[in-house]
């Protein structure tokens, strides 16, 4: 059975038609040539699809496109603004916080997700207090990026990444600053 | 597939009542494994994300907190972690951030796998189901009345799950899970611990080591029978409760673990989260770890 | 041509600067982190077909009959293909094996063989269109005992040619004399599991069928011209009809040496006269590839009381599965390196590879030396104990370097200097103590197993020495085009290999040696295809190496060709004239032009083939040779944190020492030595296909674990460079022995923390719990 949608995907409105079974994965993939999302596993457990859903980081591969509809979807390649690369982006080039790049494309929105969670206050999953602020140390960058699989096992330079993208946490980047809701209102 | 978006929790239920056949959907981190995989071909799926008040808890006037099946498992951590500290802690442990941002209590619920990693610690906290339907309205489930087989519940074909009852912590919880990695893993098997001084009464429950997971009763009993609650926790008593914990399970060896160090796990995580749970109460800790 | 596809590979222009010993970006990193780069499952064609495959759920029974009509009547499909249908040779088979069949008729050998293709326009249909294919099946009784295979004549045969596929000895001096010697005697037997390589990118590619009948096929791979030598023949098409393109690859780690979804993607298109995509599911992906060879191993050493090892003894046996694969040259290396870096004076050694219904196992990072490292690294820490030395000690008291001899008597001709890079990882700082305050820092981590209760610390040594480039005679050169140019005004190297960049930093390191050589700054890489010559595999860390080499001798003569202007055109001696910074310079007379005004219209191309010095096969009774081109090593030190009672581990620290010869990229070469790390680490306490009567029991992501970010430790690197005279710049291959050496060290390090003998990888909570 089919139904008709409109994502908004990158900040485009992309009117699509498909199977109601359709992933929200293969609708970006096979239907709209957004093909920055990677299919790793199929189920959850690699995080390469990893794309930002109304300004939170999910799995895309574990969504029904059809849930979807109306709602901004924001991939790696979305990521890019201007033809400059978003500072998460560059970080991982320049921190070589990768090799074969199949993964890239979702720990780049897993972390950039990571960081608006963190802006937006939410405590972290590990420590005992639920309401102080949360200090990115190496640690717990490793505990909010550990739904991403890297088989090249670039993590040592991954967790770089971050640490050089947090460091100065003033002065983090715009779309860092920007919380969940303002993204979804964007 | 046919693909039902009620906007309301009625519609919701009138879609079920019309379709029972329909599965219901939320995050979807249990449902599309199946999906994509095959496992599982519904012919329609009800999904429930429109219905706002899923999404929604409340402290209702007899102090317990009424959960909306659909609240994901991120704001439980961030919102209920200091009142609900042993689920909090389960919450943490489920799948990766993502799913967590997607994933429900509704949906382990739903799904009854015997390795969900919220059943052991709403089996521990006493938690109440609450479920319904158009043609009988709503029925209250607790926990330890909920989970029948493997990934079988009681629902009925007609009915839905709307939210959980838990009251807010009342002492000490621990929830502590084994898996053979650090992140993104199924427990090997789990284990939950809630204290209710006030009751003078110990919940306990375990995850992944039986058909479907299951309270350690005779663990409970014995400790509201043998529990000094005012003195040192005695070493005898926690092997007993050890021991007792590992009776409750009825494990097989499969590829994630074998049946006997699943019972020798169930052991020393009982001990050890006792022992945390009496260390925090008889240190007068206020603060617990919640996340 | 015919047309090529939407997100073809493409030319890279190398961005910013760096030659040689820089660390420069990578050329293709800019497309990675912007999700631009185009893998293999990312190609599209309008009016492409989706191709998919059925295989055998069983891994040993007779086909009766196949039954393709109602599939074929399914709506939406284009064909139904058999092994009827293979328009050429029969069977493929890497390494010249040719024993696959490239679709099964008679037999099925293993779970997951193909047996039947299917084209649909959509690939649900062609998912369904495969349930509707009939096999009648006569199921038999699986052949899964690889020590059997190797050893029991009654066995049955899985091949028929017999169930060894290659039995390697090697002997030095007097086994059985040297044990009356030996004051100390220490002995083993070891296991290791069936290992995966996991890539992230499953396998896939597109076919598209040309007008000339011949075919073009974009795929990821690890070396064209060999999946080309197997393609050509079972099409029956010569080599020049069917063109190849690489596409990004998502990983490979010798799992895409073997051909998966090539041929029959060709078979479909060429069938169908429409271009066919296939792309493996993660499921199928388990069944498409090759594994690491399982191993059990039994090894025997006898020393005097000083620890000095006076003889060893030892059995290995690698179960290939079903097929041929890379088992012969998988046992060559796991012989040749079986007692590893240490020098002992009598030696008998038998490997074995063997054929069983269980799945087919050939290449994978480290390919034969992984296993046996286990093995005689946990004998250096049996030995230390029996001895009472410490397990640095004792691994110097033997140590090989350079002038020694190894077991195969080939003398270690570049520096080796293992016994100070020992020394070094046993003085290199400790982590500090785990906080038992914090969740992050102890086995178990959040999931809250513990809070401190019997979590105990211990530390281990490994040491890796894996052989580069391909051994035992092969000759594996490389081939590189480089062309010299001026483009809007500058000069611009252009360089074009059929090398495989498979994130290992391949395209990095040309852009780098290119402006080293030639003084331009200015680098494009073109994509690899068959229209130059062979590279060989990026497999053996060889490809730095080789590939490396080509263009380093390919830019040297196109710098030749510069010279040659530049002598005519400045009237200054060769000798006199360099180039960089994109000038022509003169030692004498300081900067002479630009090399833009040099070249003007002219364009200098040149193809070079490198080669290795040649190496030598290994004796068939003896085992003595010089089998290997280079050697390089790793020694690794493992922290650990092992909560005893519940069997869980976590790894603080991994420390590596490599000699890597000489560093040309040092952030690339650090993640070599990180992933490398990072897969032994998965071996050692996770990773294992668990396969029961032939069946893998665990073919997916939530069953089959690799590490995640929180599972890698930190690591800390001394990275040393001895230069190998005969290298290129003098650089060690540098890809794999950190994959050797940190899974001993890891699981020597838990027996320290535990006092258990753990002689199986990986190491699982139950065997440290005694519990089963």
């Amino acid at each position: 059975m089919n139904a008709r949608i409109t994502l908004r995907v990158d900040g485009r409105d992309r009117p699509v038609a498909l199977d109601t079974r359709t992933t929200l994965l293969d609708a970006l993939r096979d239907r709209l040539s957004v093909t920055s999302p990677k299919k790793g596993c199929d189920h959850g457990q690699c995080g390469a699809c990893t794309v930002l859903l109304d300004g939170r980081r999910v799995v895309s591969c574990l969504i029904l496109a059809v849930a979807c509809d109306g709602s901004e979807v924001v991939t790696a390649q979305g990521l890019v603004e201007e033809g400059e690369p978003h500072p998460v982006q560059r970080a991982f080039l320049e921190e070589d916080g990768f090799q074969c790049g199949f993964c890239t494309p979702g720990q780049i929105c897993s972390a950039v997700g990571m960081l608006q969670e963190v802006k937006a206050g939410h405590p972290s999953q590990v420590t005992d207090d639920l309401t102080g602020p949360v200090t990115l140390d190496d640690e717990e960058i490793r505990e909010r990026l550990s739904g991403n699989l890297c088989r090249c096992g670039a993590y040592v330079n991954i967790v770089a990444a971050l640490r050089e993208e947090t460091a100065p946490s003033e002065e983090t980047s715009p779309r860092a600053e920007t919380s969940p809701s303002e993204e979804a209102e964007s | 597939m046919e693909f039902l978006r009620p906007a309301t929790w009625a519609e919701a239920l009138a879609a079920k009542a019309d379709l029972p056949e329909a599965a219901p959907i939320q995050g979807g981190t249990d449902m599309m494994v199946e999906l994509n995989f095959d496992v599982h071909r519904p012919a329609a799926l009800l999904d429930l994300n429109r219905v706002a008040e899923l999404t929604r808890w409340t402290a209702e006037a007899d102090g317990r907190l009424r959960i909306g099946a659909g609240v994901p498992y991120a704001r439980l951590i961030a919102e209920l972690g200091d009142r609900l500290p042993g689920l909090a802690q389960a919450a943490r442990t489920v799948g990766s951030p993502q799913i967590r941002n997607r994933g429900t209590v509704g949906g382990n619920l739903g799904a009854a796998s015997p390795a969900g990693d919220s059943h052991p610690a709403l089996l521990a906290g006493d938690a109440v189901i609450e479920v319904e339907s158009a043609a009988r309205g709503v029925r209250m489930i607790p926990a330890d009345e909920f989970y029948l087989g493997v990934k079988r519940n009681t629902l009925l074909p007609d009915e839905l799950i709307r939210a959980f009852w838990m009251s807010p912590a009342s002492g000490p919880q621990y929830f502590s899970k084994v898996g053979t990695r650090n992140a993104m893993v199924i427990a090997v098997c789990s284990f939950a611990i809630a204290l209710h001084p006030g009751e003078r009464r110990v919940g306990a429950a375990i995850g992944s080591a039986a058909p479907t997971p299951r309270r350690a009763r005779a663990a409970e009993e014995f400790l509201a029978a043998e529990l000094d609650w005012d003195a040192p926790l005695e070493p005898a008593v926690l092997r007993r409760f050890g021991e007792l914990a590992t009776e409750a399970a009825s494990p097989i060896d499969d590829v994630r673990g074998t049946a006997g160090y699943r019972r020798h796990a169930i052991g020393v995580m009982a001990r050890r989260t006792l022992t945390w749970a009496w260390n925090d109460l008889r240190a007068g800790r206020t603060e617990r770890r919640a996340g | 041509m015919s047309v090529a596809p939407a997100r073809a590979p493409r030319d890279i222009a190398a961005p910013g600067g760096g030659g040689v010993g820089d660390s420069a970006l990578r050329p293709d990193g800019v497309l990675k982190v912007r999700g631009e780069f185009a893998y293999s499952s990312d190609l599209w064609i309008d009016g492409m077909l989706w191709g998919a495959t059925l295989r055998s759920p069983h891994p040993r029974a007779k086909i009766l009959s196949i039954d393709t009509s109602e599939a074929l009547a399914h709506p939406g499909v284009w064909t139904v293909l058999t092994h009827e249908d293979v328009p050429g040779r029969k069977h493929f088979g890497v390494d010249h094996t040719w024993d696959q069949p490239v679709l099964a008729f008679d037999e099925v050998r293993h779970q997951g063989e193909p047996i039947a293709l299917v084209a649909a326009d959509h690939p649900e249909t062609a998912r369904r269109a495969l349930e509707k294919i009939r096999i009648e099946y006569e199921v038999l009784e699986p052949l899964t005992d690889a020590r059997r295979a190797a050893f029991d004549p009654a066995y049955p045969r899985v091949q028929p040619r017999g169930n060894v596929a290659r039995h390697q000895p090697v002997r030095v001096g007097d086994v059985d004399a040297a044990r009356e010697l030996a004051e100390v005697v220490v002995s083993g037997e070891f296991q290791v599991g069936m290992q995966d390589q996991a890539f992230l990118g499953p396998e896939s590619g597109l076919a598209i069928p040309a007008e000339d009948g011949g075919v073009d096929l974009y795929v990821a791979t690890q070396w064209m011209h060999n999946d080309l030598e197997q393609i050509g023949p079972c099409l029956g098409l010569a080599e020049d009809k069917i063109r190849m393109t690489l596409s990004g690859v998502g990983g490979a780690f010798g799992g895409r040496e073997d051909l998966s979804m090539q041929i029959h993607a060709a078979m479909l298109a060429l069938r169908t006269g429409k271009p066919v995509k296939i792309v493996y599911n993660r499921y199928e992906s388990f069944f498409g590839h090759v594994h690491r060879h399982p191993a059990q191993m039994r090894y025997e050493y006898g020393a005097t009381k000083d620890g000095r090892i006076v003889y060893a003894d030892v059995e290995i046996i690698l179960d290939g599965g079903a097929y041929t694969s890379s088992t012969k040259n998988v046992v060559g290396n796991a012989a040749s390196l079986a007692v590893g870096p240490y020098v002992i004076p009598n030696v008998r050694i038998d490997a074995y590879g063997v054929y069983t219904n269980n799945p087919p196992c050939g290449a994978m990072r480290g390919f034969g030396a992984v296993q046996a490292c286990f093995a005689f690294e946990s004998m250096m820490d049996r030995l230390a104990d029996a001895c009472g030395l410490d397990p640095v000690t004792v691994r110097q008291v033997n140590a090989a370097a350079e002038g020694s001899a190894l077991a195969t008597g080939q003398i270690i001709w570049a520096p080796l200097p293992m016994a100070e890079m020992l020394q070094t990882a046993r003085e290199l700082p400790m982590p500090a103590p785990a906080d038992t305050g914090d969740l992050r820092d102890l086995p178990g981590g959040v999931s809250q197993t513990t809070h401190g209760e019997g979590v105990r610390r211990g530390v281990g040594y490994g040491v890796g020495l894996k052989n580069i480039c391909f051994s035992e005679g092969y000759d594996d050169y490389s081939t590189a085009r480089v062309r010299l140019e001026v483009i809007g005004g500058e000069p611009v190297a252009m360089v074009h290999t059929a090398a495989a960049e498979v994130g290992q930093g391949l395209v990095t390191l040309e852009a780098q040696i290119a402006r080293t050589e030639l003084g331009v700054r200015r680098v494009v890489i073109q994509p690899a295809d068959n229209r130059v010559g062979d590279a060989g595999s990026s497999s053996a860390s060889r490809q730095s190496y080789m590939t490396g080499g080509a263009v380093m001798t390919a830019c040297q003569a196109v710098r030749e060709g510069m010279a040659a202007l530049a002598a005519a055109r400045f009237g200054h001696a060769r000798d006199d004239l360099s180039f960089t910074g994109d000038k022509v310079v003169s030692e004498s007379a300081g900067v002479l032009g630009t090399i833009a005004e040099l070249l003007g219209d002219a364009v200098i191309e040149e193809t070079r083939e490198y080669h290795h010095r040649p190496t030598t096969g290994m004796d068939p009774v003896t085992g003595r040779g010089d089998s290997h081109a280079q050697l390089a090593l790793c020694v690794h030190r493992a922290v650990v944190d092992v909560d005893v009672d519940l069997g869980l581990v976590k790894v603080v620290e991994l420390a590596a020492v490599q000699d890597v010869g000489r560093i040309l990229n040092r952030v690339a070469l650090e993640g070599q030595i990180h992933g490398g790390s990072a897969q032994g680490l998965g071996l050692a306490v996770m990773e294992e296909i668990v396969v029961e009567n032939g069946r893998v029991r665990n073919p997916s992501f939530t069953d089959y674990l690799i590490p995640t970010i929180l599972d890698m430790p930190p690591m800390r690197l001394e990275i040393l460079e001895n230069a190998d005279p005969r290298a290129p710049y003098g650089l060690r291959g540098a890809g794999e022995p950190s994959t050797l050496s940190s899974t001993p060290a890891i699981v020597a390090a838990i027996r320290d923390a535990t006092g258990l003998a753990l002689t199986r990888v990986p190491v699982r909570p139950e065997h440290i719990t005694g519990s089963s």
